[in-house]
This record gives structure tokens, sequence and C-alpha cells, in this order.
């Protein structure tokens, strides 16, 4: 199957597909002009001014305190132990849609196939499973801090929403294999950071042993931003290419 | 019920007034607030769309009643507008869209419930069944679309299980029309529950058709396409049960109580102060618009406004889970399907609907590939996988 992800084709967005007619639009617009007065702060000044006025977007479910032991009651005291909830549960929220966008990204690698130096189907479903472990140490320590490892906390909907994007991409059918990495590079840099902080804040409030788990995670994520950025690379190189050379460049 | 719609006034039409600032400052929160605050911003969005439907079509062919339609109408739609817009905008249109399923459920099952007449009853509880599926469907798809857990909008209110399965559902269009009440016999509340249930299902065909074609995966555009020709089916079932032979003022008379009685309800429910405030300001706006086209109806007509509407209230929507309803009626009635006007067991469906059904799904079924082999477990069907495969020292699954 064709689908190189920069063919040469009839793109109408610019402005110069229509020198006759963009020349009347601009004069148009020119002549025109606004009808209020003021700039693009106007915007920034309502922006504000409902910022100032609404409400957070959630809070921080309190641990069940069923069946907890007192240590851990100890450790969820207090703001900070608020935080390490609500980033612990962010991180489970993003290492589960991870799982989801790498089996979607191994659907495009049936359908274009790889080139030499792109994603293995062994390679996707080794991290794909990675993923699923991550997601897995993550709900083991908020069950063993006394937290509900299903709630969405505040951290998790703001990560949510950030990343909205990935997977819409990763799952569009016009997107070929190589397109869909750079989605998968977006999630593992993500990853990464944030990873790293929450070793720091797991240091930092005392759980060592926990800081310790995370840090054998991170090593696994280093490795996956490693691949993912080798992968974009080498498909782009070879897409690049000309002539001869670009036989066997991804599609 | 302290409300006697026959005497309250509520707040005078040119006191009804509204900023944009105003419209759209509320917000529920996704995370924190009662499932059933987002049930109630959704049906009341529901009810307001088709109070400004209905009058748009009552416009178009009633020329006398043009300028009294256009004024309210105006205030409907803002009403409509601060509604809709409780809803945050980091409430995605996948997770709005188990919030419609999750009032769809519960309403209906409130509304079957309560009516009295029994062939309206059993619409209700046949057209409840099927979206029930539609939730299940919806649920698995959001789980392994976005790797989320669909109980974070329904919050444990409602079961996600499959129910009649919705690749049974499509009939053909003349086993989807009903027989309507008579508006001389009928219960008050059944014409203000027919009322309510065909205003929910409207919204939610009117949003699929719009926000269907906005998914890139193509199961998604799959499943949504064909759980809005569901959602058209069930528009026609249910505006099927209104007596076509009412006059257009009697049903806009009718329109305006099952407002108040809508809103009524939401106050009677809320927990969100904000919320409340909003419900209550509604009540008095509607009692407002029902005095308005009480006296034009009187005045119009020449009848009088207690021959068509109830005098008190009728019993409040129950806004809260009907789980043992909803599974008796799963175990009692899944099996049906409707011939005609008239409920059947599978087995004796007309013809003209199994060819209908084997022609639509003769590419396959998207709510079928959605959901194949789904369960729901709590924190995603992933969460079962993750602690099936466990975690070992190095972070790795062995």
């Amino acid at each position: 199957m064709e689908r190189k992800a920069s063919e040469m084709g009839l793109n109408r967005t610019g402005i110069k597909t229509s020198p006759v007619e963009s020349a009347r639009e601009i004069e148009g617009a020119e002549k025109r002009g606004a009808t209020s007065l003021g700039d693009a702060s106007a915007i920034a000044r309502v922006r504000q001014e409902f910022a100032r006025e609404v409400g957070n977007l959630g809070s921080v479910p309190p641990p069940t305190p069923k069946g907890m032991v007192k240590a851990a009651v100890d450790l969820l005291k207090g703001g900070r132990a608020t935080v390490f909830i609500d980033k612990l549960g962010q991180r489970a929220g993003f290492e589960r849609t991870g799982v989801r966008l790498y089996e979607a990204a191994l659907s495009k690698l049936d359908v274009f196939g790889t080139w030499e130096g792109g994603p293995s189907r062994v390679e996707l479903e080794k991290i794909r499973l990675d993923e699923l472990a991550h997601f897995a140490l993550v709900v083991r320590t908020i069950e063993q801090l006394g937290g509900d490892a299903t709630a969405l906390t505040p951290a998790a909907e703001l990560q949510a929403n950030l990343s909205e994007g990935v997977p819409r991409m990763l799952v569009d059918p016009h997107v070929n294999l190589l397109q869909s990495l750079e989605g998968l590079l977006t999630a593992e840099l993500v990853d990464n950071a944030s990873w790293e902080l929450l070793i720091e804040l797991a240091q930092e409030l005392g759980h060592t042993k926990i800081a310790e788990q995370f840090q054998r995670a991170l090593d696994a994520e280093q490795e996956h931003l490693a691949l993912v950025r080798g992968w974009i690379s080498t498909g782009t190189m070879l897409e690049a290419r000309v002539g001869e050379e670009a036989a066997g460049a991804p599609v | 019920m302290g409300l006697d719609l026959l005497k309250e006034k509520g707040v005078p039409l040119d006191r009804q007034k509204f900023t944009w600032k105003d419209l759209t400052r509320r917000m529920i929160s996704k995370l924190d607030d009662d499932a059933f605050t987002r049930v109630r911003v959704i049906l009341m969005n529901g009810i307001e769309s088709e109070s400004v439907r209905f009058s748009h079509a009552c416009a178009r062919m009633n020329l006398d009643l043009r300028e009294p339609l256009a004024l309210i109408r105006r205030v409907e739609h803002f009403q409509q507008t601060l509604v809709n817009w409780l809803n945050p905008g980091n409430q995605s249109p996948l997770e709005t869209t188990l919030g419609y399923e999750q009032t769809a459920i519960e309403v209906t099952a409130s509304v079957a419930l309560h009516e009295p007449d029994p062939y309206l009853a059993q619409t209700y509880r046949f057209g409840m069944l099927e979206d029930f599926d539609h939730l299940y469907r919806y649920s698995a798809l959001y789980d392994r679309l976005t790797g989320k857990d669909p109980n974070s909008i329904v919050q444990s209110y409602t079961d996600i299980i499959p129910a009649r399965p919705t690749v049974l559902e499509h009939r053909h269009p003349l086993d989807d029309v009903r027989r309507p009440y008579a508006s001389r016999t009928a219960d008050p509340l059944s014409k203000l529950n027919a009322l309510t249930i065909v205003s929910a299902e409207n919204q939610v065909h009117t949003y699929y058709m719009n926000i269907g074609p906005q998914f890139t995966d193509p199961v998604a555009r799959m499943l949504y396409a064909e759980i809005a020709a569901i959602e058209e089916q069930h528009v026609t079932q249910y505006e099927a049960l209104c007596d076509p032979s009412e006059t257009w003022l009697e049903k806009w008379l009718l329109h305006e109580a099952n407002e108040v009685y809508n809103y009524y309800s939401c106050l009677q429910s809320e927990t969100n102060p904000v919320l409340k405030e909003v419900w209550q300001r509604f009540v008095d706006y509607e009692l407002g618009h029902l005095h308005y086209v009480k006296e034009l109806f009187q005045r119009v007509e020449g009848r009088d406004a207690a021959e068509v509407l109830p005098k008190a209230l009728p019993e409040p929507i129950g806004f809260h889970e009907h789980r043992q309803f909803v599974r008796k009626v799963l175990r009692d009635e899944e099996g049906l399907s409707a011939r005609g006007t008239e409920f059947v067991p599978r087995g004796e469906e007309a013809e003209r609907t199994l060819l209908y059904r084997e022609q639509l799904n003769a590419d396959g079924s998207p709510s079928d590939i959605a959901s194949a082999g789904y369960i729901w477990r709590p924190g995603t069907e992933l969460s079962v996988e993750a602690r099936r495969e466990g975690v070992v020292s190095e972070g790795r699954i062995q």
C-alpha cells in the first residue's frame, strides 16, 4: 500500500494558490477594517476574569480508611500526600492510555509495514506490555497507600485533556505508521519527564522503596523514548532520500 | 406538592433577562459533581431544545401565533444556552455521550415506573432497554479508544452491561410507530411523560448526528452512525405517543407545563447549590411562560386550561438509580420486538423488519465490533490484564 507522508499534490490551502482572488480578498479586508477598537488583549481580559471566578477541575479523593495500615494513614495526612496521590492518578491514567496508543500503532504496522531501522511488531508489543506493567505498578502503589486507583484525579484529567490529540491522531485511518510515531514521541517525552518528577516527589516524601521501583519504570521509558526517536529519524531520512535510494521508504 | 399550576404566575416575561456572561459562567465539575447533576443538565437541555423546535414548527403553521411564539422562544433559547453551557469543556463528546445514555436510562426508568397507562409504560420500558445497551457499547468504545473508565461518568449508579443488543434494535420504520394516548381521557401525567421522553431522545439524535463525524476512529464513526439510527427510531416511537388531535395551542400549553414540571423535579433533587439556583430561577421563568400561554389559550380557544393541565404537579421525576427495575425489565423483556404498533416476541417480527435489519448489518455491526468480548471492570478492562500479568521487580511484566 502506497501512502508516503509527504507526497506532492494539489494542496489548495496557501494564499499563493489563487493570486487574483487573494489580492481582492486582501484589499477587501484592509478597506473594511475592524468595527471594535483594541486588540487580542481583550480576549486575555475575559480569560483572566473567568479564571478568577470559576472553581478548579475537581478534588483528590480521600484515602479509603477500610483496611488501611496506620503507616498509610500517616503518609496520606496533609497536603503533600494529596499531591502524591494526584500525580499517581495521573500516571495510572497515562500509562493505561499508553497501552491503547501502542495497540493503535500495532494496527498501523499491520497495514503499512515497517522500514529498515523502523519498529518491529515484537518491539511495539514489548512496549505495550511495559506500559501495562507500569500501570499495574502505579495501581499497586496507590492501593498500598489506601487510595482508590480508579479515581480520576485532577492531574489525570489535566493530562488526558492535554494529550487528547495523540490517540485521536493515532486511530485516524489517514495517518501512516511513520506519522503516527509522532504521537508516540509526544507520549514518551511526557512519560519520561513525568516519571522523573514522580521519583523526585516520592523521595521528597520519604518513600524510598517506591522511588526505587519507579526508577526502574523510568529506565524502561528512557529506552522507549530512544527507540521511538530512532524509528522516526530513520523513517524520515529514508523518505527524504531521492531516486533509487527511496525504494523501501516508509509508507 | 405545593405548586398550583393554574394559580402561580412566576416571573413575568419582560423581567426574564440574560447577559452573555450570565449565560456562560457556570459549569459543573466532571470530577466532583454527582452524576445526577449531569443527568439533570442533559435532560433540561433536551427539554429546552424541544421547546424551541416545537415553537418553530408552530410558527411556520400559525400566522396569529408567530409574535407570542417569538417572544417566548427567545427566552427558551437563552435558557437552553445557559443549561447546555453548564457542561464543562473538559467533558469530551464521548463522555457527554455516556451521560446522555445514562440520562436516557434513568429518566425513562423513572417515567416508566410512574406512567399510569400500561401501553405507554410498556413503550418506555422497551426504549429504555435499548438505550441501556447503548451505554454498554459506548463504554466499550471509551475504554478501548481512550484507555479510560466509563464509570468515572456514571459513578456506579447505572450498570454497564449488554441489554437488547443494538444489532437487533434496527426495525422497519413502520414497526416504530406507536399508538397515541387520547387527549380527552389521558392522565395529564401521561402527556407530560411523553413530552419529556421525546424531548430527551430528540436531543440525543441531534447530538450524535453532530458529533459522530468528528471522530477519527472508523469504529467510533460507525458506532455513532448506528446508534443515531436507533435514536431516530426512538424519536419516531415516542412522538407517535402524543395525540395528534391536540390543537397547536393545547400542545404549546402542555410544553410549558412540562417545562415547569421538569425544572421543578430538578429543583427537588439537586445537590449543587449553584444549579439549585438555576433550577429555581427557571421554574419561575417557566411559570411566567405558562401563565402567558394559559391566557392566550383561554382567549383564543375559549377553553379552560384546567381541561388540559393537571392542577398540581405530579410526583417529581426520580433522579436516582433504578438498578433493580432495569435488571427486572432486562430479565423479562429483552426478547421483545415490535410489529406495527404492538410489542411482540422477537420470533414474531415482521418480514419487513427482518429484511431491513439484514440489509443494514450486511457489512457487519459496529456495536458488536466495538464491544466484542467486552466486560466492564473497575479501572477499565486493562486493569484485569495488568493484574493477571503482574509486575516484576524491574517494572516489567514477567
